[in-house]
Parts: structure tokens; sequence; C-alpha cells
């Protein structure tokens, strides 16, 4: 439903941010969006919503080239960026204001949002935090009901139990109609939201697998016993766990962190496992 | 919820099934939380939740009403209790043994001990 085709991308004088990435996304899944820092995990999310367009290539969304940012288009895209401005209305008005542009957009569910995160709707949004402005906005980007999704680093500025209320949130207003895509740092705050991992390395897509398919293939933990050649990446600290080829072991689940050095340090020993594994019993 | 690296998590979302079938908080033909619940309540991909609540399926510990929801089988509790008794002694009974053995603790020490246990949590009840 969203793909991107041969997508190239730089800034002005910048170095190249996307070399010719080719990527799809499909409603009813969180994509969790991983690459280190100035990767152009924040970028991708900005030609996703329109914002920059692609030096080549296109980016269809629901069949629509969001460069040409039809109405049709943008009203079933929101994002949630890391940094923004919001101006000094109260939250009221603020809704008043955006909601009209979004024809799914239910006032029942931001207010529900806002209580939730402990705001009050009479509050100005420039008394608030950044973390509280931040929770605004990601109350509005989900009552907005937008077919896709996008959130840049979401609980960055989220206090302890607001990340936990964060999830909670998002368990429950995932579903088939939506798609969902995170990026983060905060491996821990979002592993068990996610459930299909795309990491940019390099300008170009690293790895791009769901989970279930990865947890089916490969074994994470501390390997007891077994032949060396079916470690894929070992950690090199004397507590370090492993990645490994997971044959007939039992099902272990996906150490994230784990899995985004390992594609770091050597993706084609990876990608070669995952690619070679047709008859998936599972999906 | 707080999850172990190594499990799987949907299959820790069935061990917290099996502690409230076994702590009879969920009995026989008892409704249970729905899909979307349980993802909300442990903070998981509903996906993951739906994973758990099909492989509960398939071992006949709950049932789906169509249109209603789940509820926990009739027999849930026997059900459970043979596969948590079956994964005691398969997996949890021999790394006992093997620290035993390696710690050089007798059986009988053991069994006094869990003579202890009993009678104390019998006055913890009372």
């Amino acid at each position: 439903m969203i793909t991107l085709n041969n997508l190239k991308f730089y800034f002005p004088k910048g170095k190249r941010v996307f070399d010719d990435v080719t990527l799809s996304f499909v409603a009813g899944n969180i994509y969790g969006l991983f690459g280190k820092n100035g990767e152009g995990k924040s970028t991708l999310m900005r030609i996703m919503s329109g914002l920059l367009f692609p030096k080549s290539g296109q980016c269809r969304v629901f069949d629509e080239d969001i460069s040409k940012r039809t109405v049709s288009c943008l009203q079933n895209v929101f994002i949630v960026p890391e940094e923004f401005e919001l101006n000094g209305l109260k939250i009221t008005t603020y809704e008043q204001v955006n909601s009209v542009f979004y024809p799914k957009f239910s006032k029942d569910q931001f207010y529900e949002l806002i209580a939730e995160f402990e705001l009050s709707k009479d509050q100005k949004i420039s008394t608030l935090s950044f973390g509280q402005k931040k929770k605004v906005l990601i109350a509005f980007g989900i009552a907005t009901n937008t077919k896709l999704l996008l959130m840049d680093e979401p609980t960055n500025g989220l206090d302890i139990p607001s990340k936990s209320q964060f999830r909670k949130i998002m368990a429950s207003v995932a579903d088939e109609q939506r798609c969902i895509v995170i990026s983060t740092h905060q491996v821990r705050d979002l592993h068990s939201l996610i459930n299909h991992v795309v990491i940019l390395n390099q300008c170009n897509i690293a790895f791009d697998y769901s989970l279930s398919k990865v947890s089916n293939h490969l074994w994470f933990g501390k390997p007891t016993q077994g032949p060396q050649e079916s470690i894929i990446y070992a950690e090199p600290s004397f507590t370090g766990k492993s990645v490994l080829i997971r044959e007939d072991r039992e099902e272990s689940e996906v150490d994230l962190e784990l899995l985004f050095n390992a594609v770091l340090n050597n993706s084609d020993a990876i990608n070669n496992v995952l690619k070679n594994t047709y008859h998936d019993h599972a999906v | 919820m707080d999850f172990d690296n190594s499990k799987p998590i949907y299959l820790q979302i069935v061990d917290f099934f099996y502690e409230n079938i076994l702590k009879k908080r969920w009995n026989g033909d008892e409704r249970i939380p729905s899909v979307r619940e349980m993802a909300m309540m442990v903070e998981v991909n509903p996906n993951t939740a739906i994973r758990a609540f099909n492989y509960l399926q398939d071992l006949e510990v709950i049932y789906n009403k169509r249109g209603i929801g789940y509820f926990i089988s009739p027999d849930g509790y026997d059900k459970v209790l043979e596969v948590k008794k079956r994964e005691f002694m398969k997996e949890t009974l021999p790394d006992v043994f093997k620290k035993m053995k390696l710690l050089n603790i007798e059986f009988k020490e053991v069994e006094s001990s869990f003579e202890n246990y009993k009678t104390d949590e019998d006055h913890e009840k009372k």
C-alpha cells in the first residue's frame, strides 16, 4: 500500500542520503525503522509524508504519488515529527483548527487520549513542557485515524509512566486497516509493539523482515554448545550474546539491539540466511 | 508486563494465562479478556497476542464463541496442570538435579526443606 521505488535523495551540497531505495509498507503492521544517527530515518518519513521530494524515483502512498500532495492522499497520512513547533493555541482550538483536514478524525478519541495523558483540554499549548506537547501531537495523530501514521522518536521526552501508556495506546489502536511506522533509538521502549524491522545503513535498506520470520530462522542468546559455523554474529564482550542460525533450537525472542548490531556488522550474512528460506510455515 | 529476553513474548503471554488458570482466577467456561484487551494489558502488538490465543486454542485450553469472545475450556485447568507438570519434570527438575549434584546436596535435605515449606504455607493459610 505504500511503495518506494528506486528512491534517490540527497540534500544540496550534502552527502547522499538514499542511493536506490525500494521498500514497501503494508497495513496491519507496526514497522520499526532503525538506523544510526544521520542515516536518513527522519528524511525517509518526510518523503513518505510529502514534506520532502525524492531526487528520482517515487513514493506511492495508496496508489498516488505523495509528492503531488493531493488532498485525497494527504488526508490519509499523519506524521508526528521528532522536533516540532506548535502554536500557542488552547488544545481545544488546536483540535478545531486542524481536525477538519482529516475526515476520519475522532473528537471523542482525541479527548480520551488527552485525558489519559493527564492533560486538560483548556490548557494552552505554549505553557506545556516538551513531553506534554508531544503527547498532544501523539493523541492528535492517533485520533486522525489516517491509514498511514508515521512517528519519529515518539517516546523521546516522555516520562517513564507515559512510555508504558504509549505502548498500551498503540496496542489498542493498531489494526488491519492501519499502517504504523515508528522510528526510534529506544529499542527497549518499543520492542514489544513492533512486528517488522527495517534497518537503514549506508544510503540503503540493510534489513527488511518481519519479526516472525526472524525468530523462525535465527536464534538469539548465549549458545552453550553446537557447531561454530552456525554463529552469524557474536558480541565481543564476556557476557556477550550471539545470533545463530536457529536450526532445531527452541524459538527465542528477537533481541533487537543484537540484531541491529549484527546487521550493521555484516548484513549479507543475515540476509542470506533469511533469503534462502522458501518454505515458511508461519508468516 | 516485564518480558524475559530469551522466551518469545507470545509464550510469556501463554504463561500469564496458565498462571491465572492455575491460581483459579479464571475458571472453566468463564469469559476472558479479548485479544485487544490482552494486547493493551501487556503492551504488545495485537499480532503477538493473537499468536498466544491461537496457541492456547490449539491446546484446547481456551475456546472461541464466535462474536462473543474467548472462554476457558471446561477442562482447561486439568489441561494446564498436565502441561505445566510435564514442563516441570522435563525442564525445571533436570536443572535442579544438576545443581544438587554440583553442590553435593542430598535428596533428604531437599525433602525436609519441602516438608517445612508445606507446613509453613499451611500455617499462613490459616
